[in-house]
């Protein structure tokens, strides 16, 4: 018996993956090779919007080592549509998606040719002597303009840009008050618009996919996070029998959502495996990964508050135009759905109505990208909340408490009928102003604004919650979601003592391994070391939703510990027979099932050997301990914090240096510290980011211009502050390990509380809004009164300019 | 991404080099430590037939000492000139300007000579070697000649070089014990700037004896700030002089308009940041 006595739960121990995903030393679907390979390049649309008149390939079907040289023509009896899995409405205008565009392309960066030839060097080659016409039509890329009458049509047959109204309002729905009343006997009415800029969701490992058509299974290697849903679509896409293909996601270099897609390079590298009867792969460049692979947000927010004079809130509506790009990809209609039931984050509000307008324009698809929804959602609401301070003239801190739900108020249903089952917003708030020396840094900017200084401080905060762990099938059903939100598990007892855990949840550097193994070490008392997790292959992993939406923990590793209870029991009879005694008669604890009031026991590994042996088993019980289970929890999971930022900002550059950053976030109960703290330290830099650094430009011709690293810019370590971090610990009720998630709380939070340190800085100037990213350019125009131009055709050094020079 | 086939050559001497060049003709692109070319090529933005590869000339590297001048070669490393002695003593302004360059990677690949060739308005090096009156040596068939700095950037990422000319050092007077800073805007640590100054002064007896500010990122070409410099040059070091003389730093400039700023924006910084700049210089 080699228990650790020591639990292994809240252990902060090291991943077991680190190793070989820090040095490289592992299969990215990059580095797989297969005999007789055969590699793709895609020419891609430099022009938003055109019908494209000619395709000449001629010339490129005669280059060196070329195969194959493939128009939107020939396949367009094949490729299908690609799948979108959310219609939010009955009449929701979806469009053709086609993976290569036919006659006209709708962004830049569409396909609209292939080559595959025997090297990656020859099709790029080969890519370059292939002629296109195009007869360009006008591009609408703005979203007001393209909601205007007579605005330019992104798709001529649609007869409108509109895709979709969505609606929540929750007097119909009988969850609250009416929220026009509301508005109208209002003693404080505030009304604000925020821009959500467009960001790039920029992961690490450029996307990858290898299909190999020449077994009895087609096999489609990709760097995705979803390996289980790409099956099925292709199979739905496709119409391939879903038995005949396996999908396998090798280790993934992160997502960040934007690897939560059936992308048109899957497909296309499909089509044309299956065409040539060879292997092929594709990978893309940087520079493909930033104007193809989907962007995030992008979203104008109009919202209405209404309050009482002692800083009640008593109604609250929101209206978006949410930017869906020029098609709808795997979840983007959705993405903005999810945020309409966080608006009213922690506050009991008494009547709300939200309603989006999903719009198209001659831009690269959204959908989803690290928090989904939410982050738009609680951005919105916390500078509400600031600005409803600052029109009353008290604290932000003081009128969010005014306005919380109090921690007695638990299980408390909100204004969208969504039932927050646990959390302390006063524990988390308390402790992080403690970190945070709140008091002292707000005499201190009240003395720099007293003298003038050319530095000023701001103070800004969020208290944030989030709907975690997607999740409810039933709630995703009613939301017209297209699958469920149930995880499947596996356990596998193999005849030594050492245990296989086979997980639908395929992670993309989340640290699975790391964290199931400890849960299962625990729950079947063997040492941390002895479990291996298995993952991201639909032939070993049949059954899965897959890593998104903060899920993983919350479903998926709930569906393991309900596998290990199974075990567990199938183990309890084998014990009891081997021991002679009833069941009841056994406790288990540390792996060990002893009789009760004897020092007779049996381990479960040797129980395992047993099993295999299986020469003395009772009867009817067959020979083995293996167990499944999947698991659909009740309710989402509410994870909550409070972050509070202070900001620098130079009155005479614009610049803003963040000063102190704490957050103390309650994701319930904690399996892996170190993991934790690393989600929160990255989720925390995304949204700083979103705050300070990041936005996808186009020119007026539809063009990305930051389209490179050296003109979209992320935050290194260099740029930002050292992270306090702490938490506090409520366990959630609606699931048996108490867990919540993670993955998305950091960047969730960040955004409002950064953008709200920086308005509260100059506030006293008159200030009262900035656009994100708050460039030292807009903020020096905010300070000085004057309108800054931050789009159009542009770089600031770099690549851009570069090519400016070569022309 | 993978760039245009090309033909390749890597000569071991100057002289090999820039006959190699000479032969390739026009298409032909010099690569130094690639940080900007490599990109370009991978991109396909540019498609040379012929790259001449200097990185195994060994007479391109390295700093030596000529009488009142120092002598940097065009192939030396940002890391090495940011480290070495005889710049860290005698042009310290190029020392702390080189080491704002971009991250530590870029700095032990990029090279001296290749920034000043590449002449990017935005690069760190071109306005500290025109501040600091550096002349430029290159050799091409007909043999060497020297171009002093003022008349070596043309335009947007153009310089007097021939085509069949080759940058292989960078002469600058000494400035020994000048006191310098140069202050770097940008909006991340990598990022190039949106507007930097480099100050050197030489103060004696708490007078200042010699002023050279150059401006990065404030016109096509870097721009020395002559009207900040004649207001330095005889005055007193105090905190007013150095304000006032800091109002001058966006004349005679020209600044372009981008995402991160327009004209307006960019001589504000420059005068800013010029102010800081004279300020840290002196103090440190």
């Amino acid at each position: 018996m080699t228990a650790t006595a020591e639990p292994e739960v809240g252990k902060s121990r090291r991943r077991k993956e680190d190793a070989r995903l820090i040095t490289g030393r592992t299969r990215w679907t990059d580095n797989i090779t297969l005999p007789g390979l055969l590699h793709m390049a895609i020419l891609r649309s430099p022009v938003a919007h055109a019908r494209i008149t000619s395709i000449d390939v001629e010339a490129a079907r005669s280059m060196p080592g070329v195969l194959a040289v493939v128009t939107g023509a020939d396949l367009a009896d094949e490729q299908g549509s690609l799948p979108c899995a959310w219609a939010i409405t009955p009449d929701m205008k979806n469009p053709p998606h086609p993976s290569i565009a036919v006659d006209t392309v709708n962004y830049a960066g569409e396909a609209v040719a292939i080559v595959v030839a025997r090297s990656s060097a020859e099709a790029h080659d080969a890519l370059e002597a292939i002629d296109v016409d195009y007869d360009e039509l006008p591009v609408v890329l703005d979203m007001e303009a393209a909601v205007a009458d007579g605005a330019v049509l992104v798709h001529e047959s649609l007869g409108t840009n509109k895709s979709a109204l969505w609606v929540f309002d929750s007097a119909e729905a009988g969850t609250g008050g009416n929220v026009d009343e509301a508005i109208a006997a209002g003693e404080i009415v505030l009304e604000r618009k925020f821009r959500q800029q467009r960001l790039i969701p920029a992961f690490m490992e450029p996307r990858s996919v290898l299909c190999d058509p020449t077994g009895e299974q087609v096999t489609l290697w990709s760097a995705t996070q979803v390996p289980h849903i790409l099956r099925l679509m292709l199979a739905l896409t496709l119409g391939v029998p879903e038995h005949k293909v396996r999908v396998i996601a090798p280790d993934v270099g992160g997502g960040f959502g934007g690897k939560l897609q059936v992308t048109p390079e899957e497909i296309l590298v499909f089509l044309l495996a299956r065409r040539l009867g060879k292997p092929v792969k594709y990978t893309e460049t940087r520079s493909e990964a930033m104007a193809t692979a989907h962007h995030g947000r992008d979203q104008i927010q109009r919202l209405t508050l209404s309050a009482t004079r002692d800083g009640t809130i008593t109604g609250l509506k929101v209206d978006l135009l949410a930017d869906m790009g020029a098609y709808l990809s795997l979840v983007t209609p959705g993405i903005p759905i999810l945020g309409a039931f966080m608006f009213n984050a922690i506050y009991k509000i008494p009547a709300y109505r939200f309603s989006c307008t999903n719009v198209f324009t001659n831009k690269v698809m959204t959908d989803a990208y690290r928090g989904a929804g939410r982050p738009e959602a609680t951005f919105a609401i916390e500078r509400m909340m600031d600005e409803l301070a600052a029109e009353l003239g008290v604290d932000p801190l003081a009128i969010r408490e005014k306005n919380w739900i109090t921690h007695e108020e638990f299980p408390f249903t909100t204004v969208c009928g969504l039932t927050y089952d646990s959390g302390n917003y006063e524990a988390a708030t308390e402790k992080a102003k403690q970190l945070f020396d709140y008091d002292g840094l707000r005499r201190e900017q009240a003395e720099r604004r007293e003298r003038g200084d050319v530095v000023q401080l701001g103070i800004g905060i969020s208290t944030f919650t989030e709907m975690c762990g997607l999740a409810p099938s039933r709630v995703l059903g009613s939301l017209s979601y297209g699958a469920g939100g149930w995880e499947h598990a596996a356990i596998r007892m193999l005849p030594s003592g050492k245990v296989e855990v086979v997980t639908g949840s395929s992670p993309h550097g989340q640290g699975h391994e790391t964290a199931w193994s400890q849960i299962v070490a625990d729950q079947l008392g063997v040492p941390f070391e002895d479990v291996e997790v298995l993952h991201g292959d639909t032939q070993s992993s049949h059954k899965g939703m897959d890593t998104y939406g903060s899920r993983s923990l919350t479903v998926g590793a709930i569906a393991v510990v309900k596998a290990g209870d199974k075990v567990i029991a199938k183990a309890r009879k084998i014990a009891a027979h081997m021991l002679e005694c009833s069941e009841d008669d056994l406790d288990f604890a540390q792996g060990r099932f002893s009789v009760r009031g004897t020092d007779k026991g049996t381990g479960i590994t040797d129980i395992a050997l047993a099993v295999f042996a299986a020469h003395d088993l009772p009867d009817g019980v067959e020979p083995s301990l293996d167990s499944e289970a999947t698991f659909d929890p009740e309710n989402f999971s509410f994870p909550h914090g409070t972050h509070l930022c202070a900001a620098e900002v130079d009155t005479e550059t614009g610049r803003v240096t963040i000063r102190k950053y704490v957050c103390v976030d309650d994701v319930g109960k904690v399996v892996n510290p170190l993991i934790v703290e690393g989600q929160v330290h990255g989720g925390l830099a995304q949204g700083i980011a979103q705050a300070l650094f990041e936005e996808a430009v186009h020119d007026e011709n539809g063009t990305l211009t930051t389209g490179t690293f050296a003109d979209y810019l992320l935050p290194s370590a260099a740029d930002l502050p050292s992270f306090v971090t702490d938490r506090t610990e409520t366990p959630s009720t609606t699931n048996p390990l108490g867990v919540k998630g993670v993955g998305e709380a950091g960047t969730i939070a960040s955004t409002p509380a950064v953008v709200n340190a920086v308005v509260d800085s100059v506030r006293h100037m008159g200030i009262d809004d900035i656009e994100m990213p708050c460039t030292p350019f807009r903020v020096w125009g905010a300070i000085h009164g004057r309108d800054v131009d931050t789009g159009g055709s542009q770089a600031g050094g770099g690549l851009g300019s570069i090519e400016g020079g070569l022309q | 991404m993978i760039p245009s086939a090309f033909d390749y050559a890597r000569p071991s001497t100057v002289e090999e080099a820039v006959r190699t060049l000479a032969e390739a003709g026009e298409d032909a692109k010099v690569l130094a430590g690639g940080q900007s070319l490599l990109p370009v090529l991978r991109m396909r933005l540019a498609a040379p037939t012929m790259i001449v590869d200097l990185g195994r000339v060994p007479e391109l590297r390295g700093v030596r000492e000529d009488g009142d001048n120092l002598v940097i070669g065009a192939m030396t490393t940002h890391y090495d000139v940011a480290r070495d002695h005889l710049v860290q003593d005698h042009a310290s302004l190029i020392a702390r300007a080189t080491e704002t360059v971009a991250d530590p990677q870029v700095r032990h690949r990029g090279t001296f000579g290749g920034s000043l060739a590449h002449a990017d308005p935005a690069g760190d090096l071109p306005a500290v070697a025109l501040a600091l009156g550096a002349v430029m040596v290159v050799e091409g068939p007909s043999g060497r000649r020297e171009i002093p700095a003022a008349d070596f950037f043309v335009d947007y990422f153009t310089t007097s070089l021939a085509p069949d000319e080759l940058l292989v050092a960078v002469v600058i007077p000494k400035h020994t014990g000048w006191l310098s800073h140069y202050e770097k805007f940008n909006r991340v640590a990598q990022a190039w700037s949106i507007v930097a100054v480099g100050v050197s002064l030489q103060v004696s007896g708490g007078t200042i004896a010699g002023a050279r500010v150059g401006l990065t990122n404030m016109a096509s070409v870097p721009v020395r700030a002559v009207a900040v410099e004649q207001a330095l040059i005889g005055q007193s070091a105090g905190a007013d002089v150095l304000r006032a003389a800091a109002e001058h730093a966006a004349e005679g400039t020209s600044p372009g308009t981008d995402g991160n700023g327009d004209a307006e924006y960019r001589s504000q910084l420059a005068r800013v940041l010029t102010g800081r700049a004279l300020a840290i210089a002196v103090g440190g």
